[in-house]
Order: C-alpha cells, then structure tokens, then sequence
C-alpha cells in the first residue's frame, strides 16, 4: 500500500548538518577566520554591507563565511539582522567634501585642486593570475605619503560656480525610507536612490551598460569619483552639539551628463549620483548612470520606453532579495497548483478531440 | 499635574497580542462585543479604549484627543507609552472622545479611492454598552444583528470611517462596511 | 541555528506588529482591498511565506494552537519549517488536527474540514494584485481597483472561453468580494473558492515581497467570477482516494511506476489520517 512521504523534520536536519560540514570542506585544510575574510575578501564584504544597507564589516565577514562565499545569501543574513536591529538616532548627512579620500580621480578634468589619486585600484593591473599569490608569500609594503588633510572640494562644483550644470538644490526634507514603509509610486529621487544603493550590483550595471549602449543613453562622464573615510555625526539635544560616533568608508560617483536642454530647461549639464557603503566603485558608478536615466521626467526629457528610465520597472526588479527568494520559490512543491493545472488540461484536450469525433 | 506613568502593560509582547486579538475580533465581527484588559489610564480614558491605543498607536500614528479626554493626565500618559503625537482632527489616524466630541465627523480623513485605507479610526468611548438601536448586516455578520450604533457615518464606500467602540472593560466594531439600519 | 531566544515573542519587534496590525484592521474594514505594508525582511526568503509569517506573528497570542500546512500537508518541509519557527520563537502549541487549531497559515490549500467560528486562516500570497499579469504596472492597476474598472478581467476570461470552451485558470482564480474588489484567493485550486464564501472564520492574506494584507472578515460575499452561460465549477480529479476513499476532497496525483501507474491521494493529509482512524 501506498504510504505518504513523511519526515520533514528529520529532513531539514540532516540537510543542515550536511550543509554545515560542506561549508567547513576539508577539515585538513586550515578554517577560515572572519578577520582572515574581513581583511583579505574585503571587496566582498563591501558589497554585503552596501547591499545589505547594514556598514559593519565584521558581521559582512561573518555572513560570507556562514553563506560559503554566495553573496546574496550573505546579502539576505544582514538583512534579516538588521530589520531586527533598534533605531537609536539618525545621523545628521555624512559631508564627502571633507573625505579622508584614498581614491579620487576625474574623467573631465586632468587636474583640480585636491589633485587625481589612483588609490588602491585593479584598473591599471594587467590581468594576469599571480602565480606567487598561491605561493602565499607576503607583499612588500607600499611607499606612504602623509595624509593631507585639507577639504577635497567637488569637481561639480567647479562646474557648478560657472552655471554649466544643473543647480543641486539642498532640500531638508526627511527623505522616505523603503524599509520602513510600503514602496509608492512614482518615488522621488531620494528614494530611488535608496533603492538603488540597496539594488543588486550586476542588475543596475545592466541596467547602466544599457544606457550606455543607446536605451536611454544619457551621454555619462565621470565627473568624479571618490573613495575614502567620512565621519558620521549625531546630534546629542542634551549637548546642542553633534558628537562624532565613528567612520566609515563610502564611494561616491557623481556624473556629468550631456543634455541638449528642453522644453523646460536650458541646455547645460545634468547630474547622475552614486553613494555606497566601501570601495564598491562598479556600483556607485552603475547606480549614478540609472540615476540620471530615471530623472527623465524632472529634467522634461522624452520617456523612450528604455528599461533604465522606467521607475516601476527598476525600483520592483533591483533588490536582489526579493528576486532570489521569489524566483527560487518555485522550487517548493507546487502539487496542488499543478495538479489543478492537470485536470485543466485534461478537461480542455477531451473537449477538443470530442469536438473533432463530433466532426468526422 | 499628575505624571502618570503607571498603568501601561507590563508584559507588552503578549498583552498587546491578546489585545489585538481582541480588537481584530470586534472589527470581524460587528455588533458583538469582546473583553480587553491589560491598561489602567488616567481617568476619564477607560481601560478598554487605553488598551486599544497602547495596541495599536506609536510615534507613526497621529492622535487626536476629543473633548474632555483633551486634559493633560490622558496627555501625557499617551506620550509616554507610545510616544503618539497628540494632532487635530484632520491630521489623526486615531481619534477618541464621545461620539458628541467626535462631530463633525468630516473633520476626518475618509481614504481615497486609490488608497481607501488612509482614514481615521475613531475610539468613541462610552460608559457602559448601550442597548441595541439598529440592524446591522455586511461582511462578519452572520445574516444580522441587533447592536447599538452611535450614529451615521459618512457612506462612500471602499470611503469611510471604521469605529471602535469602548465601554470601561469591553469593545465592538464597527468597520465601515457594516450597513447600519437604525430601529 | 541562531539562538532565537534573544528574540521578542513571535519574533517581530512590537513596532513592526504594530505596523502589521494597523494594516491588518484596515484589511478587515475593507474586504478584499489590498493594503499596502512596510513589510520586514524575515530570516526565511521572499516567496516562502514571509508575509504569512509577519500576519500570522502579528495575531499569535501564547494561547494560540497553531496549525501550518503546504500543499495540503503538515508534513511538507515549508511547513515543517515555518512550524518550527513559531514554535521557537513564540513557544506557541501546536496541532495538525483543523478543527483543534485557532491559527491556521496555509500554503495553496484550504482545509477539507469546515472551519470554526474563532479559527483565522492565514494565507501566503506570491502575486495579490489579480490584474497583474494583465496588467504588470502598479500604477495603472490601483486605478483600475479605484474605479472598480474590471473590464480587463472580463475580457481575459471571456477570450478563454472563446479560444477553450471554458475559462483556462485553474488555480488562483479570481473573485469578487461583497460586488466590489476583485481579489486574488493565493494560488489556492479554484476546487477551494467556494469555502471562502459565507466562512464562518477569519480569513487573512499576507504577501511579503509585495508588501499587501488583505482580508475576508467572516461572512463575506466571496464570488468567483464567472459568465451566466459558463458558470464556475469547482473542479478536482474525478476519483476517490486511493488511501481513504473519499470522494469529496481535494486530490494529488501520484506517480507509482514508470509505466503510467498513478494514485490519487488527499492533498488534505490531516483529513485523510483521520479518515482512516475512523475506519479502522
């Protein structure tokens, strides 16, 4: 007789144990620390904590290690952390322009005050595998300078100052916050920005590359690019003065984009804008292209039905936990819905081949 | 000014759920009364109608406060259990007073038909549960049933008002997709 | 696993529950429209049930009996999971019998055994919006709830009729709540949309990603939507449990060889076992 799979419980187990001993892979080989990954992965641990909307680089380490090394799934672990986390005080807004840059490089201008610094950066490596890397020898340390100190002003604002560019007016708006209230639509720029900050890295650089290559292309230049340390700063009411509670390292793209002008305003330069929690330069940079592709309204531009100026298609497709958990739900039984599908097309063949006996 | 701080759940997690339990009860199934416990406010605010705010208010929820529930003691005991901002009429996502406080009753957020859940939850307190005055039919009634209705309420629906009524220990709601029908 | 004790009853912090609870006495207010939410990211993934997960921790009291199935089954492992989770974390009781249960989340199905005066079914929902794959913009489709503008609807089905001979949805097939809002059942088999009308329980509906609660309060108007001359049919396979016998429940079909061999089982396994108790 027939008996009804049973053992869910049991099943889920052994499942976990299984995937803990698979994580931890051959005993002999030395475990992985999470400062070893902190230190060692931290391009990875960047992204976690940039699309995890959650800067804390030890807890990054923490869930690339329990994910073994997928990064959506340790995307997904800060999430669920940080949702449960209190909010103890909103930060007053980091100023970039006094960043301790470690990376700052223009595309528009060859020199600006603040100087270019190539930074720490893969563009110029010729890529080649580093055999003497899995000889695990260590590096010779790197010539230093010291520090300098002084403001970085924006090269934007050089445009700015000239009246080439559009104005970015500040606002003292409370900017929406996504994770605190349902997604309406149309979102202002604020919030699209949220979005894409939090988006999945490869999904706005598709979307960017898109715009590049003529779906919405909005003509980008890398205005600035900048990495480094800003200070976050909260306002305490007992003292009537903002206490530094630490640093953090951000990346910050600003784009200079062509415009021909339109109905509503003159031609002169618009803005696209990327900020991002590490040294995650891919994204800030892809983020800053769809921005400017989704301000097609505000800038009085044509919707040309490109998937980088459509805001509902965007902000919907961009979180890639959202995306991961549904697409992977299909793989939870579906018997019922399938067997309803079954009768369905049973019922519809029997209906067409009694018409066509009917026939002959 | 008495500063009462006394008198919130001392066990929130569970009694509030048991209070919303409570309370999503009374909006499923109108004209039916349920027991809530678990507040001990400042008088004139009942315990039932101060369970119902300590459930469902926080610093996200606007609160007006009608006639002579308007005093400093009800103040500051709501401010200092859900940190609710005390509003107007118009602005409110609750509000609570006699249903005589309570008029105009167009002072109120109604929704709109894009989003009909943008409107005020009225708490009309009264002192013990009145006698039936109406028919009451639609979603969560069984047929109908005879129960006690304050008044008319503005009808456009998926538009309206949905009340809470709250005597000293007990609530009914009364969703606005209750058809009232007065005797 | 994570400690989960150092987590609040039912694990939601009570702000979030309070956000959910809001939304969910709206849903009730208004039957079928979908309210939106600002739901939280949950330690299980988008598309498994989060947003049953957050309605059913926004209701659970501790003296709540709680019943979770898929598909049917208590036994299947979301269940199985999701079970555990309220187990955990709201030391919450537990039951696979329906009519013991005062919660029941679900998965695609509704129990065979008439549910109870004081019983909530909680729903997982993957799509709410009924008019989604007509229509994929958010925008346009609440306008279209707004103005009660169905016509799309209409038309989808009545070109299934025409290319079909009969209306080609089988599961998650709309309905229309007290003449107003058209709403999505879950991916429920249209076999179970008759038991969400005139139900003596609460019914709740949750979607996570999509950030929707809605609801049918008890003794609601719930009418699948049909044509006077195509009426709707509460379809399911036409023949008996292979295990129990029963002829009026919902059935999967099971594959036994490879050689076209097939049973048909109870989707319902608490129903079925306990027809097989009675029997014995």
């Amino acid at each position: 007789m027939y008996v009804a799979v049973k053992g869910g419980e049991r099943a889920i187990e052994n499942a976990h144990a299984w995937l803990a001993e698979e994580r931890r892979g051959d005993p002999a080989v030395p475990e992985l620390s999470v400062p070893q990954i902190r230190e060692q992965m931290s391009l990875a641990v960047n992204r976690v904590m940039a699309e995890g909307s959650l800067y804390d680089p030890d807890l990054a380490a923490l869930a690339i290690k329990q994910s073994r090394g997928d990064l959506i799934e340790a995307i997904f672990l800060i999430r669920a952390y940080r949702t449960t986390l209190p909010r103890l005080a909103a930060s007053n807004p980091v100023n970039t322009a006094s960043m301790l840059v470690s990376r700052r490089v223009s595309a528009t201008f060859k020199d600006a005050p603040g100087g270019q610094i190539l930074g720490p950066t893969f563009d110029y490596t010729h890529r080649l595998l580093d055999f003497t890397l899995a000889a695990e020898g260590e590096v010779p340390a790197a010539p230093t300078a010291p520090a300098d100190t002084q403001d970085v002003p924006h090269i934007l604002g050089f445009l700015d100052r000239d009246g080439l560019i559009e104005q970015a007016v500040p606002n003292d708006d409370t900017p929406a916050d996504l994770t605190r209230e349902p997604l309406e639509l149309p979102a202002d720029r604020a919030l699209r920005l949220q979005s894409l900050a939090r988006g999945d890295e490869g999904f706005v650089l598709g979307l960017a590359y898109s715009t590049q290559r003529g779906y919405a292309r909005n003509h980008a230049f890398v205005g600035e690019l900048r990495i480094g340390q800003v200070a976050v700063e909260v306002d305490i009411p007992e003292l009537g003065f903002p206490v530094e509670i630490g640093e953090i390292e951000l990346t910050e793209c600003e784009t200079v984009n062509q415009f021909n002008g339109s109905k509503t305003e003159p031609p002169q330069f618009t803005r696209g804008y990327g900020l991002t929690f590490g040294q995650t330069e891919r994204k800030a940079i892809s983020m800053a292209l769809v921005d400017r592709a989704l301000r097609w309204r505000e800038l009085g531009e044509d919707f040309t039905g490109a998937p980088a100026q459509d805001e509902e298609f965007v902000l919907s497709h961009c979180d890639n936990i959202q995306a991961t958990g549904f697409l992977e739900h299909i793989k939870l039984p579906h018997y019922v819905d399938f067997q309803a599908e079954l009768e369905l097309i049973r019922s519809v063949r029997a209906a067409a081949f009694a018409n066509l006996e009917a026939a002959e | 000014m008495n500063q009462q701080i006394s008198g919130g759940f001392s066990d929130a997690p569970r009694q509030s759920a048991t209070a919303f339990r409570a309370i999503l009860e009374a909006m499923s199934r109108p004209g039916q009364w349920q027991e809530v416990q678990g507040a001990m406010p400042p008088a004139p605010l009942s315990p039932a109608a101060g369970a119902a705010i300590l459930t469902l208010a926080d610093h996200n929820t606007p609160l007006h406060l009608a006639g002579a529930l308007d005093c400093p003691e009800v103040r500051y005991w709501i401010t200092f259990h859900t940190a609710a901002p005390i509003t107007s009429a118009t602005e409110a996502s609750f509000a609570i007073g006699t249903w005589q406080d309570l008029q105009p009753l167009d002072q109120f957020a109604i929704g709109t038909p894009e989003y009909p859940d943008r409107s005020a939850t009225l708490i009309v307190t009264l002192d013990e549960v009145p006698a039936p005055n109406a028919t009451l039919s639609g979603p969560g009634i069984n047929g109908s049933v005879e129960a006690f209705c304050p008044g008319a309420r503005p009808t456009a629906f998926p538009l309206g008002l949905d009340l809470i009524l709250a005597t000293q220990s007990r609530i009914m709601g009364l969703p606005r997709s209750t058809k009232v029908e007065f005797l | 696993m994570t400690a989960l004790d150092a987590y609040n009853f039912a694990y939601l912090d009570e702000e979030t529950k309070r956000m959910i609870r809001r939304a969910l006495l709206k849903a009730v207010a208004i039957p079928g429209y979908q309210v939106p939410f600002a739901s939280r990211e949950m330690p299980m993934p988008y598309g498994w049930g989060t947003g049953g997960v957050q309605v059913t921790a926004a209701c659970l009291t501790p003296d709540d009996t709680l019943k979770v199935i898929d598909q049917g089954a208590d036994d299947t492992t979301n269940a199985v999971s999701i079970r555990r989770f309220f187990q955990r974390t709201a030391d919450v009781a537990v039951t696979e019998e329906t009519e013991a249960a005062t919660i029941i989340q679900t998965r695609h199905r509704i129990p065979e055994t008439p549910l109870q005066e004081g019983q909530i079914m909680v729903f997982q929902v993957p799509i709410p919006e009924p008019l989604r794959f007509l229509e994929p913009r958010e925008t346009e489709t609440r306008r279209m709830h707004a103005l009660a503008d169905y016509g799309l609807m209409q038309v989808k089905l009545y070109e299934d009729i025409a290319r079909h001979g009969e209306i080609a949805t089988a599961y998650a097939y709309p309905v229309k709540v007290e003449g107003r809002y058209v709403m999505d059942p879950s991916p429920i088999p249209k076999f179970d949309n008759p038991k969400l009308n005139d139900s003596p329980a609460l019914m709740l509906f949750g979607a996570g990603r999509e950030q929707r609660i809605y609801a049918l309060p008890p003794y609601t108007k719930v009418e699948s939507l049909d044509f006077d001359d195509h009426p709707f049919v509460a379809s399911k396979a036409d023949h008996a449990c292979d295990i129990c016998g029963a002829t009026e429940s919902y059935l999967d079909e099971v594959i036994t060889d490879d050689q076209g061999g097939r049973i048909f089982v109870c989707s319902d396994t608490a129903f079925c076992r306990s027809r097989q108790e009675d029997a014995a």
